[in-house]
């Protein structure tokens, strides 16, 4: 692995005096947010009625006219809502996940955490539960979510390597499915079954602010928990017996990961079905610009997350195709390549142990 | 010599049930360089964690006559710097940054904004290290001996009162081995307790104010290099000879045949 030029730069510039932040990193931090912004506000004007910006604005602050309003704030606004936040904590998660295990490949839709949280919903949904009580659906998510990470460290064991996580994850995630497949399988009525296979390909279609009042306190609470890591993830670089001596309770901050990493990831499958890739993507994407430092990096993830998730969901709205492809699909379509490519690059390390 | 600073008084530490280290008693002043040898397997780095407060122990320890379990995270960090065996850094994080997370115990959680006072402690431990040429580079690009530096120098900049440092001069050359043990003798001569696990009997003599011999769990030697190193313990329990020479005050030894 090398340092990137941005980051060398940034350190560079550092080394005069040890005080000042890194200016690279601040311009990437304001370019990522005014890319963001500008995704939501091209989220907010596309769709089957093209708006332009101003009247975009206009329908957004109460103007204009009052179609205008409900396409904006009550179909388009939630959307873009999901698709920011989501895609946010997805980035953050994957971000979080590598910082904890030391592991560029590292991420929650490698280690089945996604695939848990759908086999909680689906259960709630199947079940009737989530006609009754609405939080039952991103709290079984959520707790499906964190049985499975937390299984998977448990199986996996300390200090495990990436080989023994993934095939650990690969398991919890087949099984998962299973869950998924059986419940289907028992559903009393077709069109259940139907419906949960739809909305286990993953989409931000036809949400309402119903969908973001339901996932966003879990989304941001998990956001918050990994945040609040960020110098942890930075000692850890050093390892988990360093980072002991260092004054880090590395226990603690592995069960902080997995609740922040359930609170985000069952909040937003909840929600939004599974969508891959975006916390495996997203921290790649950020790292020649901020540089390797866990801790510098869940900032920028996150944003990058967010921007990929509304390009995306901005890109299946584009597309010409009588079926609207659902964006969960798309993401994995191209995380899957993405993925394979990492595999080659980080191939040489990974063939060496792969501890 | 002052009054003792670290007390191990019937240390045990069992490791998956076993135990690995066995009622071991010692005390060290501020000021000394103590070096533990020991066969493979005899314990050394178990009972090095252990006195770092990293594994669950039995018996006594204290340090400044507190005991180290009723230690608050933050100030257990701040007393024990300690140097694990490999120091890998899995990251490619500038040296500097690396060596500022030794100053994360004093509250300095971000390297890119360090006080004067942590900036300060960074540049004198990249300073003895001999690191400041390599400050900006990154640390996965060195080579074996200069991570091992880094790895020092972060170690040095947590400024502890008590060091322990698991082998750090297994991967350097000559120079650097003596660069580096030298280094640790001034840091004890500045007012610290070091504790140096090594296999470097040579090193140990030339370096050492005393010596712990550590056997199977059970600590079988504790003196100046010249008596835990003398030609009994070495046939018992290193099982060597070694070529004997210098003075009482400065004892050359080196391991010679196997017996």
């Amino acid at each position: 692995m090398k340092l990137s030029d941005a980051a060398r730069t940034a350190g560079a510039t550092r080394a005069a005096g040890a005080v000042a932040a890194r200016p690279a990193g601040t311009t990437v931090l304001v370019l990522l947010g005014s890319l963001v912004a500008l995704l939501i506000l091209l989220s907010l004007g596309l769709g089957s009625v093209r708006l332009s910006p101003d009247a975009v604005a206009a329908a957004l602050f109460g103007g204009g006219t009052e179609e205008t309003r409900i396409i904006v704030q009550e179909i388009r606004l939630p959307r873009a809502i999901l698709g920011a936040a989501v895609g946010a904590v997805l980035g953050l998660a994957g971000a979080a996940l590598q910082g904890l295990l030391r592991n560029p490949l590292a991420a929650p839709e490698l280690f089945g955490a996604p695939q848990a949280a759908a086999f909680g919903a689906v259960l709630v949904i199947a079940t009737g539960l989530a006609d009754v009580l609405s939080f039952a659906l991103p709290l079984a998510a959520i707790v499906a979510a964190f049985l499975s990470v937390f299984a998977l460290l448990v199986v996996a064991g300390r200090n495990a390597g990436l080989l023994i996580l993934i095939l650990a994850g690969m398991a919890l995630s087949a099984l998962a499915g299973a869950g998924t497949a059986l419940t289907m399988n028992l559903a009393s009525n077709p069109f259940a079954a139907l419906e949960i296979s739809f909305w286990l390909l993953g989409s931000l279609e036809d949400r309402s602010m119903r969908h973001v009042a339901l996932a966003l306190p879990f989304v941001l609470l998990g956001g918050a928990i990994l945040l609040s890591q960020r110098h942890a993830f930075r000692v850890l670089s050093l390892g988990e017996e360093t980072a002991s001596s260092l004054g880090v309770d590395v226990a603690r901050l592995r069960l902080l990961v997995i609740l922040g990493v359930a609170l985000g990831v069952g909040g937003s499958v909840a929600v939004s079905g599974t969508i891959g890739f975006i916390g495996l993507v997203g921290p790649h994407l950020v790292r020649p610009l901020v540089g390797y430092d866990p801790g510098r990096l869940l900032v920028p993830s996150a944003l990058a997350g967010a921007a990929l998730l509304l390009a995306a969901d901005i890109a299946v709205r584009l597309l010409p195709s009588t079926n609207s492809v659902r964006v969960g699909v798309l993401t994995a379509l191209i995380g899957v390549p993405f993925f394979l490519y990492l595999i080659v690059r980080e191939r040489r390390s990974l063939g060496g142990g792969v501890s | 010599m002052s009054a003792p600073y670290l007390v191990a008084d019937g240390l045990s530490v069992a490791v998956d049930r076993r135990e690995v280290v066995a009622d071991v008693s010692f005390s060290a002043s501020r000021g000394s360089l103590i070096a533990l040898v020991g066969p493979n397997g005899a314990g050394k780095t178990t009972l090095l964690r252990a006195l770092a407060g990293l594994l669950p122990s039995r018996g006594g320890l204290t340090v400044g006559g507190a005991s180290v379990a009723a230690l608050g995270a933050r100030e257990k960090a701040r007393t024990f710097a300690y140097l694990p065996q490999g120091h890998l850094v899995h990251w490619p994080l500038p040296v500097r940054d690396v060596v500022a997370l030794g100053r994360y115990p004093h509250g300095a959680v971000d390297p890119a904004r360090l006080s004067r006072a942590d900036a300060e402690a960074v540049e004198r431990a990249m300073r003895v290290a001999d690191l400041e040429p390599l400050a900006e580079r990154p640390v996965t690009a060195l080579s074996g001996g200069e991570k091992s530096r880094v790895a020092l120098a972060r170690m040095l900049a947590v400024e502890a009162p008590v060091v322990l440092a698991d082998e750090p001069v297994a991967s350097l050359d000559p120079y650097y081995q003596i660069e580096v043990l030298g280094l640790l003798q001034r840091a004890a001569r500045a007012g610290a307790v070091v504790i140096v696990v090594t296999h470097d009997l040579g090193l140990a003599a030339r370096f050492a104010d005393r010596v712990l011999v550590l056997a199977a769990g059970r600590l079988v030697m504790d003196g100046p290099p010249e008596e835990a190193l003398g030609p009994g313990p070495l046939a018992d329990v290193f099982r060597i000879t070694a070529f004997r020479g210098g003075t009482a005050d400065q004892p050359v030894i080196v391991p010679w045949s196997a017996v």
